[in-house]
């Protein structure tokens, strides 16, 4: 996917594909994923349960159990700041490749520079050691301290998440702690080494509304602060307007729209993207639409449809829909690519000879053969 | 909306239901509740996790004992504590839709006998009757006669949604409590199951008492929505006044929090920081329930319970009741 010239990324994935086996056969849970995350930029990964958004960002960490998971194709590489744009010989200066990497040296990697962050703390905290002692464990094995000087980092970095009385915290146990509290220490942990990419997996799914505020303006401030890329892995799209700057939507294994955040929510070119903005409510006074549900259900990725994932769901699915699944079609107008990243849809009704479609962006002007 | 008109259908009077803990610590998990459902309405119930607002509903149908006070079901004082044979009487009348559509099925049950229970157990419908009206009931909820046959895991969150819907109204019962009917779903799914029930409701004049913590959804299927803090009734009018013209500090705190799925108003939005969590509902003091994370605290609101009272709303002309000393 040509997404990546002039911008400064701090990783990229091309072509990744990801396979389980199970005792029903195999399950083609990531298919032909190709993303770029820039810099100092959060880019959201949106989609439904299964489509394979976590798996992805599994798969770059080295967190799929194999077997029976398979990563059997595809490359994910890390590129350390100042290492050039992404265009710059074939695997960069700088770039570290991460699929593939064997054990000892992922645990350079995870931790150190990239940090991960998971939907549920409470599981991802271990319940009979005390807060403090974790990220101990984490700033002896990561950054080589010594228990009385990893204490004192520990307290500095739950100050860094807003615990007040950082100092007790660390001595109370996980049970102690309501969910938006484990998920900050979950923060703190990742904030330990300082990581170039923060992967956040549906960091405030399982938390409050008025909680998940907290979080995600805790994560908005720490970008600033640090300069991190965050991977942002969610389903809301309320949290994907509030934090994302690039936006790509999976469905059924693939992306099938990336873009801009303005781009998805606005211009969206992709009836997928389009069916969900019209299944969420808007929170306009003055107008109260008419929630349009997506029919049906996704696909069987035991036997992933040859064409568009979508095919079956789609209210303006063509004939060739069935057949085949089309290359992104770029959608980009010429003034936006240059301050964002690139917008493009695998759609066939991007195609120029393709029907108009009401509610659709399509470009006209950046029409292309395929 | 039938809001404003309409017969009271269900109402509740005082409602408390503590659990204890031990001998000197109790939860209030509703504390005080006093609401009236009228008929042919969908009241949004909203709060934050912890806030009684599940309690609240099973309280209301029965499924706990009320620890004081009373529910009102067309008139009638509804038993404190019920017996079989009050379940027997009224679950034709009331019945509940649950959040998670995979721990509430049987799964050594078909579909089938999972609908079909309801009305074996509660009417004397003959085996072939029950038969024909299972598999209209499917139909009725988008899945198909065929699917009788199959156990809950062959089925899909959103299917099991429908089969736990079919259940609840397959003896068309006049008011439905639903528990977080589409936390468990995905956004496209969400929708199919919303406009379920509001069809539902206007084919079958339904009464709902929607309980969720998603406030847009809320304030989109709702006639009326009403905010609960820690046990307590905080606001309470017609949705869109109560979304767009929030009066309680709460209120405004919780409309404030929830993400809007549109970048520029995103970007807009004043960037006010949210403070706090919700307390313990434990052994709860007189005061203002929300008053250690009330931005516009006063001293009085430490010492004394506001009661939720009617507030002249000068934008419309519906009534609001807000619990709520800066109105009092």
């Amino acid at each position: 996917m040509p997404v990546k010239e002039q911008h400064d990324y701090a990783l990229t994935v091309d072509n990744l594909e990801v396979e389980f086996d199970t005792y029903g056969g195999t399950v083609h849970a990531v298919r032909d994923v190709s993303f770029g995350l820039r810099r100092g930029k959060t880019l959201a990964i949106v989609g439904e349960s299964g489509c394979g958004k976590s798996v992805t960002v599994q798969a770059l960490m080295g967190l799929i159990p194999m077997p029976p998971g398979r990563i059997t194709g595809g490359s994910a590489r890390l590129r350390s700041a100042g290492s050039g744009p992404a265009g710059s010989g074939p695997a960069g200066s700088g770039a570290t490749e991460l699929i593939g990497l064997r054990e000892r040296e992922l645990n350079r990697i995870r931790g150190n520079r990239i940090g991960m962050i998971f939907q549920d703390p409470m599981t991802s905290l271990n319940p009979t050691m005390r807060i403090g002692d974790q990220i101990v464990e984490t700033l002896r094995v990561h950054r080589g301290m010594s228990i009385r000087e990893g204490f004192k980092e520990a307290e500095r970095l739950l100050d860094r998440v807003r615990i007040s009385e950082a100092r007790e915290r660390a001595r109370q146990y996980p049970f102690e702690f309501s969910g938006g509290m484990l998920q900050r220490v979950m923060i703190a942990v990742a904030l330990a080494c300082s990581p170039e990419v923060l992967i956040a997996d549906e960091p405030t799914t399982a938390l409050d509304v008025t909680i998940q505020a907290q979080i995600l303006d805790l994560m908005q401030a720490l970008q600033r602060e640090e300069g991190m890329s965050i991977i942002l892995i969610t389903h809301d799209l309320g949290v994907v307007a509030r934090m994302a700057d690039d936006v790509a939507v999976m469905y059924a294994g693939q992306i099938v729209e990336s873009g801009s955040v303005e781009a998805i929510f606005h211009r969206g070119g992709h009836p997928y993207t389009l069916g969900l903005r019209r299944a969420t409510p808007s929170n306009d006074p003055e107008n109260r639409q008419q929630l349009e549900p997506i029919e049906g259900s996704p696909p069987d990725l035991f036997h992933p449809p040859v064409g568009c994932g979508y095919f079956a769901r789609c209210p303006h699915a063509m004939q060739i829909c069935e057949g085949s699944m089309p290359d992104p079609f770029d959608l980009h107008q010429p003034s936006a690519a240059a301050e964002g990243i690139r917008h493009s849809a695998r759609c066939w009704l991007q195609h120029a000879q393709a029907p108009r479609t009401a509610g659709l962006n399509q470009n006209d002007a950046g029409r292309e053969e395929p | 909306m039938t809001a404003t008109l309409g017969d009271v259908l269900l109402e509740t009077r005082h409602l408390k239901r503590y659990f204890r803990l031990d001998k000197h610590r109790q939860v209030h998990a509703v504390d005080d509740v006093c609401l009236s459902i009228q008929a042919n309405e969908i009241l949004g119930l909203v709060g934050e996790s912890g806030s009684g607002k599940s309690t609240f509903g099973k309280t209301v149908l029965g499924l706990h004992d009320k620890t004081a006070g009373e529910v009102l079901y067309r008139g009638e004082v509804l038993p404190a504590r019920y017996r079989s044979a009050d379940f027997q009487r009224f679950a034709r009348s009331m019945q509940m839709i649950f959040q998670d559509p995979y721990s509430s099925l049987n799964p050594r049950m078909t579909a089938g006998e999972i609908i079909a229970e309801g009305l074996r157990l509660h009417s004397d419908a003959k085996p072939r009757a029950v038969r024909e009206e299972v598999a209209r009931w499917l139909r009725q909820v988008g899945l198909s006669p065929d699917h009788a046959s199959r156990y809950p895991h062959e089925f899909s969150g959103g299917q099991r949604q429908r089969i736990g819907i079919a259940r609840a109204m397959i003896v068309e019962p006049e008011f439905v409590v639903c528990d977080e009917p589409i936390s468990a779903l995905d956004v496209s799914v969400q929708a199919q199951v919303i406009n379920l029930l509001s069809e539902l409701k206007r084919e079958y004049g339904l009464t709902l008492l929607f309980i969720a913590h998603d406030l847009s959804m809320v304030r989109y299927v709702s006639d009326r929505m009403a905010v609960m803090y820690l046990g307590a009734l905080a606001e309470i009018g017609p949705a869109d006044d109560v979304f767009f013209r929030p009066m309680h500090p709460y209120t405004q705190m919780l409309v404030a929090s929830n993400p809007e799925p549109d970048p520029i108003t995103e970007r807009q939005r004043s960037a006010e920081p949210i403070h706090g969590e919700i307390t313990s509902p434990v052994n709860i003091g007189p005061g203002c329930r929300f008053a250690g994370r009330c931005p516009k605290v006063m001293d009085h609101c430490r010492h004394t319970t506001p009661e939720l009272l009617p507030v002249r709303d000068l934008t419309s002309d519906a009534t609001r009741q807000v619990a709520c000393h800066l109105y009092g």
